[in-house]
């Protein structure tokens, strides 16, 4: 067992891990911050991301131990201040870009961190960034646009609803 | 225009904020006190003797509570095939038992023989790694040709891997085959419908919780069906009473059809507390999802079409074989029979149609209903063939549909396939299909592709559909061994909120926002003081759950019933507040007024009189203010729908890009567009995949080859164009109160044909004579198709 110190959404936590602990499991089981989802054993889905020191990172793909020391942000830490959904979540509320909301934490996560590296991405942009992000329910279409959305673009003229 | 919030408004969901605040409870969020562990033990072979499990070195392993094997469930009961199809012969359909764990013999790669619970789920899976099995390997039955000619049985103690030889209208197959060989032209299309692996993103999970002071169990699950699992585990497989058994759906991750079913995952987890003392908990991984889900699809079918010259359809007929895989899942023999032979008449007035579906055991993960269940297979057969008949007989695909669509005054119609339709508009769809489409100026982006040296296509595609699942009484002719009505209880709390109890389960699909702005609407109060209770048996008076397009058409009918019972008490209990007659009340907006008069009382002021019933005609009335109401419904629901789809492909590589989809779906009345719009996104995109994209291979060893997502290709954002939605204006259904079809099925079903028919447009238009790609059209295929022609 090892001990492990980090900064989960602003507040300093430590716990006791084993060597093969993955991050995702550290927040799940030992913090109870069940919003990191976890759908696939390969790295593929995307449901489990969150930012590690500012990045996107799978959590699923670090060991707890390799998050020592780090500044970690989860899906429960994202609203403002206030309790009320960030610009992120609210376009996804408005566009209806979640369904049953398994993916919906690492889309949200994903799309922070494209729009802090790029805040007005085209179409384009935003499909490519999102390869690494599996929904079975929306067919992207809401996630798009809810992410356009929130860059501040006018989405009025994409296909009709 | 819509009420504030109520029938018809784009309400946003309320459920999102949970979701997007990572607050959403899926099952393996949940932590119950003092909880161990269970992991699943599954076979490596796909055909195998069990000779010995030696369970001793794992028993010893730290942390481990028990070890169960097959042996510990001979037993008890196996988990049931929900309908009885029966043979062109008459014989019943063959049921070999599907027990909890394997035992005597496994039958395919992933069927769990052994389950190790302890501690934690780390020394669960390191104690089953020491789990000895003696497993003498067979050879496999992969192939359905092969099952069905060979010897060698999946399940020795029926003597043949037939499960039925289904044939459908029996009586009309002498005067199809007749019509087929007089008829002027005849196009015969032989074809596979790719067999898929649903892929809700949240892989299952299962909580098992015995109480021993009160003897009763707590089955916290990943279900789209809670009220049917708690049926399935009380009649046929532990037997624990319903009284005693509580199953739980929380949070679902969604579930296309492969949470409907009852697993043995859920059984182990109840008897494993009840041994070992503690709540057991399972979670599957990725792989372990793709190993033992129920898949769907896996249809091999030769479909003919016969027509005149002039394009006149005289007849369909079509000889499918069907994949069951290893064990009948709940509804496997229902999909490929009665949600697939009933559509083969398609949207058209053709006066002969005769399906015959035999269905076959393999030693695969068995195959069960996925998005659409056998509606998708008939629609790809029937739309396909249709496309090339066009091309033989140098027809536009639009017109030859039109030719013989069903017409808007034909209405109800009775399809040559027995069902009968209540109402579409099938060329009406069309029309707005083609407007949107613009296919006039389809061959100046034809040019413009193919001056970047990309052929382009435009498929097109018309569908309708089966769904709003299902009278008891026809399904019970059919089969059925459930009815399949819903039931809801509507509960006005005395301060006037109101709490509403339904049998559907919303795992994506905005039960949570939809049916309270239907209730409000009736009750002209605000939505947000209506909340839903779905998904727990202990507190829901019944329910069929959420698949086949139901929710809304059959649950929300309920809903609609029991919400017309209140209104009529609480007219009675107005009428007397009011010193009126309960003839003379009016009830609109929320507010009982006595005709002619200003005198009124609003419902609020009801509820709380029918809690404090101080004043209150208690001879006549009862306090209280809850109604239950269960709903059959009359006959299924038609959706349909037109859909165009225009693809670029790329002459060098095969490469298949989707540049414009337009889905124009009629779905009755529409309570929430953008949900409904939603929905169709969704399923176009799971069509898309499967017409592109997916594919389950096994290997003759009967190997899952694409057990990951590293080798099974989901469709991801960057595969993808916005697709075009239109629903207004359908033709309400004739038989709910809502005059709701439903929507959940209809872009799964209607968009696979679509993708192929645009695909084999564009290679034609190069000068490629390929008439048909087998799904899903890969680069490889499409290359070799193109190159082999």
């Amino acid at each position: 067992m090892a001990s492990v110190t980090m900064t989960v959404n602003g507040k300093s936590v430590s716990g006791e891990v084993e060597g093969r602990t993955l991050l995702s499991d550290f927040l799940r089981n030992d913090l109870h911050l069940t919003g990191t989802h976890v759908g696939c054993d390969t790295s593929q889905c995307g449901a489990c991301v969150i930012h590690v020191n500012g990045a996107a990172v799978k959590a699923c793909t670090m060991f707890a131990v390799e998050a020592d020391g780090t500044d970690v942000a989860t899906i429960e830490g994202q609203a403002n201040a206030d309790g009320s959904l960030n610009v992120i979540q609210q376009a996804f509320q408005d566009h209806h870009g979640l369904q049953c909301g398994f993916c919906t934490p690492g889309m949200v996560m994903s799309a922070a961190a494209l729009l802090k590296e790029n805040p007005t991405p085209t179409e384009r942009e935003v499909r490519e960034y999102l390869e690494g992000n599996i929904c079975r329910c929306t067919g992207y279409h809401n996630i798009v646009k809810a992410i356009m959305a929130a860059s501040g673009q006018d989405v009025s003229a994409i296909a009709a609803e | 225009m819509p009420k504030d919030g109520g029938i018809g408004a784009s309400t946003t969901r309320r459920e999102d904020v949970r979701f997007l605040t990572g607050k959403g409870k899926y099952t393996a969020d949940i932590n119950v006190f003092g909880q161990a562990a269970a992991i699943f033990v599954r076979s490596t072979v796909a055909n195998g003797v069990i000779k010995s499990i030696d369970t001793s070195a794992a028993e010893s392993m730290p942390g481990v509570l028990a070890v169960f094997t097959g042996e510990d469930f001979v037993d008890v009961g196996g988990n049931p095939a929900g309908w009885l199809i029966n043979s062109r012969d008459g014989e019943p359909m063959k049921e070999p038992k599907r027990p909890v764990l394997a035992h005597g013999k496994v039958r395919h790669v992933g069927d769990a023989y052994a389950a190790v619970i302890a501690e934690t789920e780390q020394q669960a899976r390191d104690a089953a790694e020491e789990i000895i099995a003696d497993i003498e390997e067979l050879p496999a039955v992969i192939n359905m040709a092969d099952a069905l000619a060979g010897d060698n049985y999946v399940h020795d103690e029926i003597g043949t891997n037939q499960c039925f030889d289904w044939g459908w209208i029996e009586d009309n197959r002498a005067a199809t085959d007749e019509a087929i060989k007089n008829a002027p032209h005849v196009t015969t299309l032989e074809l596979v419908n790719n067999r898929l692996v649903p892929n809700a993103m949240e892989p299952r999970a299962s909580i098992g919780t015995y109480d021993a002071a009160g003897d009763s169990y707590l089955l916290q699950t990943t279900s789209q069906n809670p009220h049917l699992t708690r049926l399935l585990i009380s009649a046929f497989v532990l037997g624990i009473p319903e009284n005693k058994l509580t199953v739980i759906a929380p949070d679902v991750g969604g579930g296309f059809g492969s949470k409907i079913y009852h697993y043995g995952e859920e059984a182990l987890v109840l008897a494993a507390s009840k041994k070992v003392g503690r709540p057991v908990k399972w979670v599957a991984d990725r792989t372990e999802s793709f190993l033992s889900d129920a898949h769907g699809r896996d249809h091999v079918t030769k479909i003919e079409l016969a027509c005149e010259k002039d394009g006149t359809f005289i007849a369909f007929r079509s000889e499918t074989l069907a994949n069951v895989g290893a064990y009948l899942s709940n509804f496997s023999t229902a999909t490929p029979t009665f949600l697939h032979g009933t559509l083969m008449a398609g949207n058209y007035t053709v006066p002969n149609v005769y399906v015959n579906v035999k269905t076959v055991f393999t030693n695969t993960a068995p195959v069960d209903a996925y998005r659409g269940a056998g509606r998708p297979e008939a629609t790809y057969s029937i739309e396909r063939v249709i496309d090339m008949a066009a091309r033989e007989l140098g027809m536009d695909p639009v017109e030859l549909r039109r030719k013989n669509f069903i017409k808007r005054d034909q209405f109800p119609f009775t399809s040559a396939a027995g069902l009968e339709y209540d109402s579409g508009d099938y060329d009406a769809l069309m029309d707005k299909m083609e407007a949107i489409v613009d296919r006039k100026a389809f061959e100046e982006r034809r040019k413009a592709s193919e001056a970047k040296g990309k052929l382009r296509g435009l498929g097109i595609n018309a569908y309708v559909e089966a769904c709003g699942i299902a009278p008891s009484n026809l399904v019970g002719v059919l089969g059925s061994r459930v009815g399949l009505y819903d039931a809801a209880t509507v509960r006005v709390n005395a301060t006037g909120n109101l709490s509403v109890m339904v049998g559907a389960h919303s795992h994506g699909q905005g039960h949570e926002t939809v049916f309270p702005q239907i209730v409000a609407d009736m009750l002209g109060i605000d939505p947000a003081s209506v909340d839903i209770v779905h998904g727990d048996t202990s507190k829901i008076p019944f329910g069929m759950g959420t698949y086949g397009s139901r929710s809304l058409a059959v649950c929300g009918s309920a809903m609609v019933r029991a919400t017309e019972k209140i209104i009529a008490k609480a007219k009675k209990i107005a009428a007397h507040m009011l010193e009126a007659s309960a003839d003379d009340v009016d009830f609109a907006e929320g507010q009982f007024t006595v005709k002619g008069t200003d005198k009124s009382v609003s419902f609020g002021e009801v509820a709380l009189k029918a809690y404090i019933p101080h004043n209150y005609p208690l001879e006549d009335i009862e306090p209280g203010l809850e109604e239950t109401a269960f709903y059959d419904p009359a006959n299924f629901t038609y959706p349909s729908g037109a859909y165009a789809c225009e693809v670029e492909v790329d002459p060098e590589t095969g490469k298949v890009t989707i540049e414009r989809f337009t889905a124009c779906d009629d779905f009755g009345n529409v309570m929430n567009p953008m949900i409904v719009s939603g929905q169709v996104h969704g399923g176009v995109v799971q069509g898309i995949g499967q017409a592109l994209l997916e594919n389950t291979t096994y290997d003759e060893n009967g190997q899952l080859l694409s057990a990951s997502y590293m080798d099974y290709v989901m469709p991801r954002a960057d595969d993808l164009p916005f697709i075009a939605v239109s629903h207004d204006g359908g033709t309400p259904c004739t038989h709910n109160p809502l005059g709701a079809k439903g929507c959940g099925e209809g872009g799964a079903i209607g968009s696979p044909p679509t993708v192929v028919n645009a695909v084999i447009d564009a290679l034609q238009s190069g000068g490629k004579n390929v008439t048909h790609i087998d799904m899903p059209l890969t680069p490889a295929r499409v290359w070799a198709a193109m190159n082999n022609a």
